[in-house]
This record gives C-alpha cells, structure tokens and sequence, in this order.
C-alpha cells in the first residue's frame, strides 16, 4: 500500500488535542499515560483527562490530551485527532472531530460507511491482526493492542522515541520481559504508521523547554502529602470515588515517612470507618484529643456527615475535611466532575451553621491548602472543608514542583497547658473569648484544672448546659462573629486586573484554566474582563472589593444553580443584579470554549 | 447533679462506676468520658467531674470514642449509652468498635424504653413485655451479648443497676481489659418501664436474675492467694499485671469460651433467664493500637519534627 499523504492547511505544532476512545477495563490507561508522560518529557505543556465510567469493565472510557505550547490545557472541545477503539461510541467519537481532523481506527474491521465523514482524514491500523500474529493469549493481545496504538501515535505525532524507550525503562525496570513485550508492540505500531502514513502529522509535538521544574501530579496525592507535611496523625475515612486516592495516598506516605526509626512504629493511625458518619465522629473525637485529624469524601459522604459537622461547630471542633466533588444530587455520577457542594458545605447541617471552605484549584494548590486547613481548623476550632474535585483529583497535572518552607510552623490555636491552667482562678470552655472570638481549649489527658464537659446541646458562653434564650443566643452570636473574624485568614483570591475593565470574570477551583484562556479568547473578540478566582470562604475585603469594583461580574461555575454566585448575594453587599452566570454541569472538565460562548451571549454577541 | 428521675436506674450505674474509679486511682484528667444522646447519655456528666467529657450525636458516641482514643492511647475512655442509642440507632456504630477493639469500657444502661421522648419501645424490649397503657411488643429483641459474640467482641458482660456489688469488680476489670468491654446494665425506668408487664422493671430482674459467674478484681500489686477463697475459681492474668477472678455459678461455666457461652446463653434466653455477671473474657486479641501498630507514645504527643518529612523529601515527589 502507498504512504497516504496530508494536507492540512495550519501547522499545529504543539497545540492541538486528541481523545482517546476505549472500552473500559481493557488496559488502556497505562498506554495513555505514556503518551501525556512522553509529552511532558519533552518540554510541552500539556494536560491528561481521563472521563471513565463509573464501572470495572465494558463500559466506554476517553483519555483526553491537550498540548498547548502557552499553557492552555483545560479540556477541548473539538479534537485534531481522535483514536476510536471503540465500536460502541464510534459515532459520538467521529462527530467530535475538527473539521480537517484525523481519526485513528483499527483497520482489522472494516469503518462502517455511514461513520466516513468527508473532512476527516481516516487512518486505519490493523492493531488486533498485529497483535494477534505477535503476541499470544487473549490478555497479552488486548493489552498490547493499547501499546501498538501507542506505538502508531508516537510516530503520527513525532514524539521522540527515545523519551520513550527512557520511560518504558523507567517503568519496567526490573521487569524485563515486560519492558521487551511492551516495547516491541510499541515498535509494531510505530513501524506500520511510518510505513504506510505521511508522518508526523501537521499536528505534533516539537522539543520544548517549557516543564522544567515541573511535576506531574494528581490533586489527591498532592492532598495527602499536604496532611503528611501538616503534621495530621488520624485520617478516618470511608472509600468513595473520587476521593478514595486521597487516602490511599496518605497511608501510601505515611509508610514512607512516619514510621518511627528507632521502634518501628507507625506515627499515625488510618481508620477505614464502616460509614461516613463514623469518619467524621472519628475524625471529631481525634480532634477532641488533641491530634490532627481529616476525612477525605465525596458529595454524598459530606451528606452522611451533616449531623456531626453542625455538632463540631457549635462545640467548637477542629475538623479538617477533604470533598473531592463529583457529579449530584444523589449517587448522580460518580466519576464526572462538578462543584455542586459549595452550598451543602458552606451551610452544612440544622440550624444556623457557617463553615470555612478553601477551593484550590490544582495539586499544587491541595497541596499547600492542606496545612492552611490544619491552621484554620484549629485557630478558629471548627470544621474546614477543602473543596477540590474530581478533575483535579485523579488526574495527572503538570504542576510546579511542589515547595514547601521548613520554617512552617503549625497553628494549633489557643489550647492551655497544664502550667497555664493552673495559673487561672477558674477554666470555663467558651470564655474569655479572644478578639477573633476564639476562646482557649483543653485537651483531655493534660489536667484535671482543665476538664469540662463537651455538648451539642443548648450551652452558656462558659459551656454549661442552658434552655434560656438570652444564654443561648450570646453563643450564637459569637460563632458568628468567630466566622467573620475568620475571612481575613482565608487565602486572599486571586485577582488579575490588568484589562482594567468594568466587566470581571470571577470563578473557583478548577475552572482556572478554561476561564484564563477563554478570557484571553474574549480579549482577541474585543471583549477585555478583569479576572478574579476566589480561594476561601468566608469571603475576605480583597473578594469584596473586588466585587463592588466592577458594575458586570460573570461567575463561571460548574454547577446547575449558581452555588458560588448565590454565596456572594448571602454572604457580601454585592448587588445581585450584578452577577451573571456561566454554568456548566455536565459532568465533564470545563473548556474555554464554554466560557467565551457563555459570555458572548451574556453580552448579547 | 443528676436531673435524672429519682430512683433511676442510671443513678445506681453512676454510682457504681464512681466507685470503681475511686478504687482504681486513675487520675481524673486521665480519664475521657463519652455518652450519645438520651437519658444515658446524662450520666456521663455526673462522674469524675475532673475528666474530660463528650456527649456528642445519637448513636455516635463509638466512632467519636475512637477517633479519642485513636489519638491519645493512654486515656482511659469510658462510653456511657443507652439501649437505644447502642441497639437502634448507633447499632452499626457499635458493631464496628466491638471488631476494631478499641480500648475503652462501653456500659449499656438498658431500659428497654425510650424515656426522653416518653415511652416508645427500644430495640432491646422483649417480646411480650407490655408499656405502661398495656401494648405488647412484637418485635425481636436485640441482644449486645449475642451481638458481641457475633462480632468478636472480648469483654462481655450483664449488671444489673440494682446490684451494685456485682458491677464494681466487673468495671474494674473492663478498665483493665486490653481491648472493649461492654457491660449491658439492666437499668429500670421508673418513669416509662417499671410497671407490670414489664421485663426491664426493678421487679422483673430481680426475679429473673440469674448469676453465670461471680467476678472478683484483684490489681497488680495484691497478692492474690490471701483473702479470697480458691475452691472453684479461675484467674485470669490481664495485660497490666492485675488478675481477674471468677467463679462459675453453674457448673462448667467457662467464660473464656465463645461457643459454650454462646450455647449457656442461648438455653438461658429460652428459660427467661435475665443472665448476670461477667460472660465472655478474652484477654488475648489485639486491640486497635496493636493491630495499627502504632507507637506507644500517644499520637498526641508526638512532637511536629517527627511527623513533617521536610522539604527535602518532595525531591522524590511527583513525575518528573
């Protein structure tokens, strides 16, 4: 058969994105992960998405890769190549595919006609005919047929075969068999594209230096190792998708680094609780005594835990609780992505309840919120949430090597010490309250001069029991107090106001990078928005200043009602004429695209 | 002071563990106490006024126990609850701290009854026993000692309120005991369950009561063989090097076990035997701390130098 050859009008090197379809449970994810790994090797920003199904096998799964040479890596819309392994989502798959685009398939079977679309170039790779003549045994074929494919795609997209052969070292090592398997079914690939296709394709990637100092990092394992270094020995938890990595991380380095040298002992302890509800008691308790203390959950874990959560606010318990949020209300789905719990945590549980939230919005970000949660936790005495999500969760992010200062020292808050307490005439839980009105703990096991009796139920501003209502709104009104007092200790958001414009654009976690390439997008249109992403709640004079600076404020948020949006009409003297939404809540990572398209019809465009 | 109704039972419980402590000499700040919700959950605040205490969430109480003693090994927790914070609504809860054998003493004050909300049957009434207007019962008890031994629990055993010579050696010995105890303790309501038709009343118990063993406490530094009589007893060393004593009542009653209590029990149950006294001791299983193998020094009181790895660790850290 001749070369096929190309042409395709635009060069897109180093910006373009491909999908990968598969069926899951195939095997497939370790291919992908050497294609997004190789990239990054080479010096090209660039962002892996994998949008699997809340399954173990049969169901479909993506990959998405976007490599982008200024750092534009949120999720595409639109694809220049799309690699369909799997019949059942052909359809779906073809139709995403840019017009001039390619569209990679296995040619062992025939395309079905109807699937042909006239600007699409097709690339057929008979995978499973190669694998079946090369490789024996069902298994060994299906899981070589993602490596092949992988071979055909290092060679369609120019990456360097010696970054690869490097990483198949890396990660066979000691696996020899594997390594010489892996590695000749990625040359069967290879070899077939160069001999039968133009090669590399007009979208491709070319040797950049723009990811030293960098890592590739999922915001899970980042969260965990932000416990480690935050000093937290008592994790309790109960498995949900997708926070189950966080934990899973967190005992993985704790293995690591907190045993003992000297007795071998662990210097922590992981509870896998039989519900949430008990996660967080643990989680309270450990607290209670004095150690630092988490959970890590998912939106319905954050419903089981309403209860408790009311009960460590008006008791006054540090709690440090990870939500890596996926798709609501109810089970909804599990492995897609949304930030639909701002509300159930900012207002969590019966009764007049204010929380602490923190939203990072990368692994870096999890990372260094893990010790400001700690100190927060503990200096205000209550639970903080840590608002992270599924995309940033489990997916691998090129992040700056994560940093951090041996100076840090943690913030354990006001709690007396034996010598302290005997200094005082009388110890009474809740009073003096300090300025931030914050008053001094007492850990159980220091001294008797301490003891006092902790409750939920109806208590003086000295933590006695009471039914009066004067007694018991004087405790009220300093919780809340205690909650504004703690929004100029939340991180201050992040604010870019060089187009000095009077319309904003303003959003939170993981919505980032979509909504600074879609604002750079607008900016090409004529269409200039200042930028704000918030980091904590309650909010700070820096998000309130910011919100009273601008007369059109667009808050793009994935969530179906506006959650981020409606917090600012409740908790700031913004007017609520002037907020817009951009929502998506799909359940898939946010594109830039969808922002613009949002604005523009905001703006009647 | 208890705002209990006079003469509960819960009252003769507080006063019991009272005078345990008292013998024991554990040093009130060393002691962390914990309740649920309902009236069970009061008694917590009527004991050790020099300890710390907890009365958290209905049914929560083992999990917040846990992540205590998690924290810091060396408290002494002891959970008060009820029939139905235990048996209702935080049975999973319990379960789940009899299979993790957290170190503490868990007592039940069993009523059979909901007295807070007025009289409601608890999951612990037998069938047949009647309220107060006369309705009957129908469904299953559910029993903490068959559902400890289900589960693999390492302290089991039955008071009763009105016997407080009964209950101080049997609470001496679960604050002893490497690993949970939990002592159910029929403990009348004289508001809502102490009338005729009752199964849980003063009355009832009494004539119910039947002793499977009598329990004697001796602490590490008694010489055990002076002042009590050896003909039928068994000892049992505990891990802090205080023994534990029993005799069977009925012959070739062994507590330590599992299936032949479980079996004494089961025929004692269909006779309409209220069974009493220490029932199942097992002095060997690891606790939570054993089996997390965590350090022996609190968790608590491991200094932060010790617990960050530094920067220099996240060299290692990440896909580079």
């Amino acid at each position: 058969m001749a070369a096929q050859h190309f042409s395709q009008p635009r060069s897109k090197v180093n910006d373009f994105a491909l999908k990968l379809a598969n069926v899951n449970g195939t095997g497939s994810s370790s291919a992908n992960n050497l294609l997004m790994r190789s990239i990054f090797r080479m010096g090209v920003p660039v962002s892996g998405k994998n949008l699997f199904p809340s399954n173990i096998q049969g169901l479909p799964t993506w990959y998405e890769i976007r490599v982008n040479k200024d750092g534009h890596v949120a999720r595409a819309r639109t694809y220049d190549l799309m690699v369909a392994m799997n019949g059942q989502t052909y359809a779906r798959d073809i139709a995403e595919v840019a017009s001039g685009g390619f569209t990679m398939y296995d040619s062992s079977w025939p395309l079905d006609r109807d699937l042909i679309r006239e600007d699409v170039t097709y690339l057929g790779v008979p995978l499973a005919e190669m694998c079946n003549d090369e490789f024996r045994g069902p298994r060994e074929r299906i899981l070589m047929k993602n490596i092949a494919c992988a071979g055909a795609l290092v060679a369609m997209l120019g990456i360097d075969m010696e970054v690869i052969a490097q990483l198949l070292t890396e990660q066979f090592a000691g696996k020899d068999r594997l390594r010489e398997s892996n590695q000749r079914a990625l040359r069967l690939g290879h070899d077939f594209a160069t001999s039968h296709f133009d090669y590399p394709l007009p979208c491709r990637v070319e040797t950049m230096d723009a990811t030293r100092g960098s890592i590739l990092i999922d915001g899970n394992t980042a969260a965990a190792l932000g416990c480690v270094y935050a000093g937290a020995t008592v994790a309790a938890w109960y498995p949900i998708t997708p926070s189950t990595s966080l934990m899973d991380a967190f005992a993985k380095y704790c293995a690591k680094f907190r045993i003992d040298p000297e007795t071998g002992r662990n210097n922590y302890l992981v509870l896998q609780a039989e519900d949430e509800l008990a996660a967080i008691g643990m989680v309270l308790g450990a607290s209670w005594a004095g150690a630092r203390a988490f959970t890590s959950t998912s939106g319905p874990g954050i419903s089981l835990m309403q209860e408790l959560l009311g009960m460590g606010y008006y008791a006054e318990i540090p709690a440090v609780i990870f939500d890596v949020q996926r798709v609501g209300p109810s089970t909804g789905m599990p492995t897609r992505v949304q930030q639909a719990d701002i509300l159930a945590c900012a207002y969590a549980s019966h009764g007049d309840t204010k929380h602490v939230l923190l939203f990072p919005a990368n692994p870096a970000e999890c990372f260094e919120m893990a010790a400001t949660a700690f100190d927060l936790a503990e200096r205000f005495q209550t639970p903080v949430f840590v608002l992270s999500d599924l995309d940033i969760g489990m997916n691998d992010w090129v992040s700056p090597a994560l940093a951090w200062d041996d100076s840090y020292v943690p913030d354990r808050g006001r709690v007396l010490d034996a010598g302290e307490l005997r200094e005082l005439e009388v110890y009474h839980r809740y009073e003096p309250a300090d300025s931030e009105s914050v008053a001094a703990r007492t850990l159980p096991g220091v001294s008797e001069l301490g003891a006092y009796f902790t409750r939920g139920s109806g208590h003086t501003i000295e933590g006695g029991y009471t039914e009066y209502p004067e007694e018991y709104q004087a405790v009220l009104d300093r919780l809340a107090r205690k909650h504004t007092a703690a929004a100029e200790h939340t991180p201050a958001p992040l604010v870019d106001q060089r187009a000095n414009s009077s319309l904003a654009i303003v959003t939170l976690g993981s919505c980032e990078l979509a909504v600074q390439e879609a604002i750079e997008l607008l900016a090409d249109r004529g269409i200039t928005a200042d930028y704000m992403r918030v980091r904590g709640f309650p909010f700070g004079a820096g998000v309130r200043a910011f919100l009273e600076a601008h007369d059109r404020i667009v808050v793009v948020e994935q969530n179906r009602d506006a959650q981020l949006r409606t917090l600012f009409t409740l908790e700031t003297p913004v007017p609520k004429e002037k907020l817009e939404s951009v929502l998506a809540y799909g359940g898939y990572p946010l594109s830039a695209e969808d922002v613009v398209d949002g604005v523009t019809k905001i703006l009647g465009g | 002071m208890s705002t209990l109704c006079a003469g509960c039972g819960h009252d003769s419980v507080t006063a019991a563990i009272t005078h345990a402590l008292w013998e024991s000499d554990t040093p009130p700040h060393m002691i962390a106490k914990l309740s649920g919700i309902g009236c069970s959950a009061k008694t917590a605040a009527y004991f050790a006024r020099g300890a710390h205490g907890f009365n958290g969430c209905h049914g929560r109480m083992p999990p917040i126990a846990t992540g205590a003693s998690a924290a810091n090994r060396d408290l002494l927790c002891i959970g008060i609850s009820g029939d139905g914070d235990s048996l209702s609504i935080g049975l999973g809860h319990l379960a789940h701290l009899v299979r993790r054998n957290v170190r503490m003493v868990y007592v039940i004050e069993n009523n059979g009854v909901y007295g807070l909300t007025k009289g409601q049957f608890s999951a612990s009434a037998d069938v047949g026993s009647t309220t107060k207007r006369g309705e009957a019962n129908h469904l299953q008890p559910i029993d903490p000692i068959f559902l400890g031994l289900s589960v693999g629990a390492t302290f089991l055993a039955r008071g009763f309120s009105g016997d407080k010579r009964q209950l101080v050696p049997i609470f001496r010995a679960a604050m002893a005991h490497r690993g949970l105890a939990i002592i159910d303790v029929i403990s009348p309501c004289v508001t809502f369950n102490d009338h005729e038709g009752s199964t849980k009343s003063y009355l009832f118990t009494r004539q119910h009561d039947v002793q499977m063993t009598v329990t004697d406490f001796v602490p590490p530094a008694e010489e055990i063989s002076v002042t009590i009589p050896t003909e039928g007893v068994v000892s049992i060393p505990m891990h802090d090097g205080a023994t534990l004593r029993f005799r069977s009542v009925p012959e070739g009653y062994d507590p330590t076990d599992r299936i032949a209590v479980m079996e004494h029990l089961m025929s004692a149950r269909g006779r309409g035997e209220i069974v009493t006294g220490l029932l199942y001791v097992d002095e060997q299983s690891s606790d939570l701390h054993e089996l997390g193998n965590t350090t022996e020094k609190p968790l608590t009181q491991v200094p932060y130098e010790q617990l960050c790895p530094g920067s220099a660790a996240l060299a290692g850290v990440g896909f580079r």
